[in-house]
């Protein structure tokens, strides 16, 4: 059963009276446990598309069922609830909230979640190691590197066990060392946890990784290949 | 991680213009708390004045006699309206007064003044009469003599011990004429009082203007002026026609206006010091607004309820106020507490004036609670409306333009 489904997506931005089709029917679907990528050149439409797939974006027309619920047609309260307790999000600035730890951060969406404290504690802790930062769990994001942020913000993506993880551009900020740890961590939790990534990328090593590589162009789907 | 955690460490991300917020907020409350207490201070140093100087608190009267201040208008003083009075706790002393004017004469000269028949121990229990005495001696109980103005004394060349000659007209047109020995000069700070005034043992008034047993005024005092109300309140209801109750305010209307002038400049100064407090905390609300807006699209894109991020905003605009209160308070309180025992002495032509009009040459200063939590109610107010900034702003977040930074 797919995880997301897309259905004729569109989404036309009305800039200086010129209509822009940033997405321009796009019909995809993704399984549990992919590991995809979105590519394309910049201005292609895929960092909109995946906006919508997170619903930080509303379609001009189409839908976007996650789990079998319609997202865009929820109201945005409600919308944000479902985003808490459904999808992940790593973004290309890192953009951990600099006043708390790798810790508190890590914890904050189950906090938002109401999870109980021990259990928390036992994921944030869980969650760290994985990444690789089991030594680092109270320092702040201003004593960390790009790469060890970036990898808090995969661990606060997978905090809240969501269905799927959006990574806009996750290695962008990231020297090569640091983009190839990420990249395993991920293909590692993608493969021993079946979580699904998807992300949106110029990165030819991250592209390489991927099982699945979609192609954007004009906002159209040019290509959907599977390795 | 709570709100309030969260909110006081953001608090602390921009060390430097936290503390210059704080700083225009704790200059803002120390000014205006000391401001106030001054005010407040010198006003009541000025109402304690011309209570103990003459008017009292309250005074009782003939209904009729503050609009046409004639001995007709008078009242017979009984047993009864004392127990009346005595029974309200708040009173504290009361002095039976009659007044009237007269034509004061010497051998050559002649002035009119206005002659007030007083019980000597009680008058100068309550408005101490006696200071002023600069020659010759205060009247003492069933004294014939009299005492006058210093200004009335040298204009009439009338020295201690000297016959003087008192012409009137007396209870309802009865004549008036009488000799009195010039027992003491008063030497008033006050010109007006100086060169218009004469005092006599009560019972020799009485009788001088053929009023046995009748006054003008019973003259009343109460502890202090929070206590004016309340006994004001619980003389209504036991005291009626043909009696009449003024307060000092009642009575002193010039003096109420020009405190209540006074107020209204400090008023104004208050707030001009509150604008800028309400800019400085409006300029970092607003800067902060703009740095963070990436990291709000961020809370919200994971899951934060656009309602808790606004609490957090909401608290940290709180917490800069309650910060900036607390450190004015801490250093006003014991700055306060020190001027209140040891009020500033003036000197030079501000001291003259103040002794030329009566008033003690003091700066004083209130230690009254309302000077302290006024400025927290305020200071709370202009916190707590321009923390609705922050949420209306959160409110109309675009998350995806946030991102974008």
């Amino acid at each position: 059963m797919s995880v997301i489904e897309i259905k004729n997506l569109h989404k036309i931005y009305n800039e200086s009276e010129v209509k822009v089709h940033a997405v321009n029917g796009i019909n995809l679907s993704f399984e549990q446990g992919e590991f995809a990528a979105i590519v394309g050149p910049s201005g292609s439409g895929k960092t909109t598309l995946l906006n919508m797939i997170g619903g930080l974006d509303s379609p001009t027309e189409g839908q976007i069922i996650v789990g079998g619920t319609e997202i865009n047609k929820l109201k945005a309260g409600k919308l944000i609830d479902f985003r808490m307790r459904n999808i992940g999000f790593v973004f290309q600035a890192y953009n951990l909230i600099p006043v708390l730890t790798a810790k508190e951060n890590v914890e904050f969406i189950m906090h938002l979640q109401g999870v109980s404290k021990q259990d928390r504690e036992k994921r944030t802790k869980e969650l760290l190691i994985a990444v690789g930062l089991g030594d680092r769990i109270n320092s702040r994001p201003s004593k960390l590197s790009g790469g060890q942020q970036q990898r808090v913000a995969v661990a606060r993506a997978l905090a809240s066990k969501p269905k799927f993880v959006l990574a806009d551009e996750p290695t962008a900020n990231l020297d090569s060392k640091s983009t190839e740890n990420l990249l395993d961590i991920m293909e590692k939790l993608n493969k021993e946890e079946n979580i699904t990534f998807i992300f949106s990328t110029h990165d030819a090593r991250v592209v390489k990784k991927a099982h699945r590589v979609i192609t954007v162009e004009d906002g159209k789907v040019i290509s959907d290949e599977r390795k | 991680m709570n709100n309030v955690k969260i909110a006081w460490r953001n608090l602390w991300r921009n060390k430097k213009r936290t503390f210059i917020t704080v700083a225009s907020i704790f200059f803002g409350v120390f000014l205006s708390t000391f401001m106030t207490s001054m005010q407040q201070g010198s006003y009541s140093g000025m109402i304690d004045n011309i209570v103990k100087f003459y008017s009292g608190y309250i005074q009782i009267q003939n209904e009729d006699y503050w609009e046409n201040k004639t001995i007709n208008n008078s009242f017979q003083l009984t047993d009864s309206l004392i127990s009346t009075i005595k029974s309200v706790t708040e009173i504290t002393q009361i002095t039976p007064r009659l007044e009237s004017f007269a034509l004061i004469s010497t051998e050559n000269l002649s002035q009119g003044a206005v002659v007030v028949g007083i019980e000597p121990e009680n008058e100068n229990n309550l408005t101490g009469l006696s200071k002023w005495v600069k020659e010759g001696n205060y009247l003492s109980s069933n004294d014939d003599g009299i005492l006058m103005g210093k200004l009335l004394a040298k204009y009439l060349k009338a020295n201690i011990n000297d016959t003087i000659v008192l012409l009137s007209q007396g209870y309802h047109g009865s004549g008036a004429a009488g000799k009195f020995v010039l027992r003491g000069i008063l030497d008033f700070p006050s010109p007006e009082l100086s060169k218009g005034f004469v005092y006599m043992e009560l019972k020799n008034c009485q009788q001088f203007y053929s009023a046995e047993g009748f006054l003008t005024s019973l003259v009343l005092m109460v502890k202090d002026q929070s206590h004016l109300p309340k006994a004001k309140r619980k003389l209504s209801k036991i005291i009626n026609s043909p009696y009449r109750i003024m307060t000092w305010d009642e009575m002193s209307p010039e003096m109420v206006n020009m405190i209540e002038s006074d107020k209204a400049g400090g008023v104004i100064m208050k707030i001009i010091l509150y604008m800028i407090i309400s800019f400085g905390i409006f300029g970092t609300i607003l800067m902060m607004l703009n740095e963070r807006k990436r990291e709000f699209g961020v809370m919200i894109a994971i899951g934060m309820q656009k309602t808790k991020l606004g609490k957090i905003l909401f608290y940290e605009t709180l917490m800069i106020g309650l910060l900036g209160v607390v450190l004015g308070f801490l250093v006003s309180i014991p700055t306060i507490a020190y001027y209140f025992a040891h009020p500033i002495v003036l000197t030079g032509d501000a001291a003259k004036t103040m002794i030329d009009i009566g008033v003690e040459p003091l700066m004083k200063f209130s230690w009254k609670a309302m000077v302290f939590y006024n400025q927290v109610i305020i200071v709370f107010v202009i916190t707590f409306l321009i923390a609705f900034l922050p949420l209306t702003n959160i409110n109309k977040l675009n998350v995806v333009k946030a991102l974008k930074g």
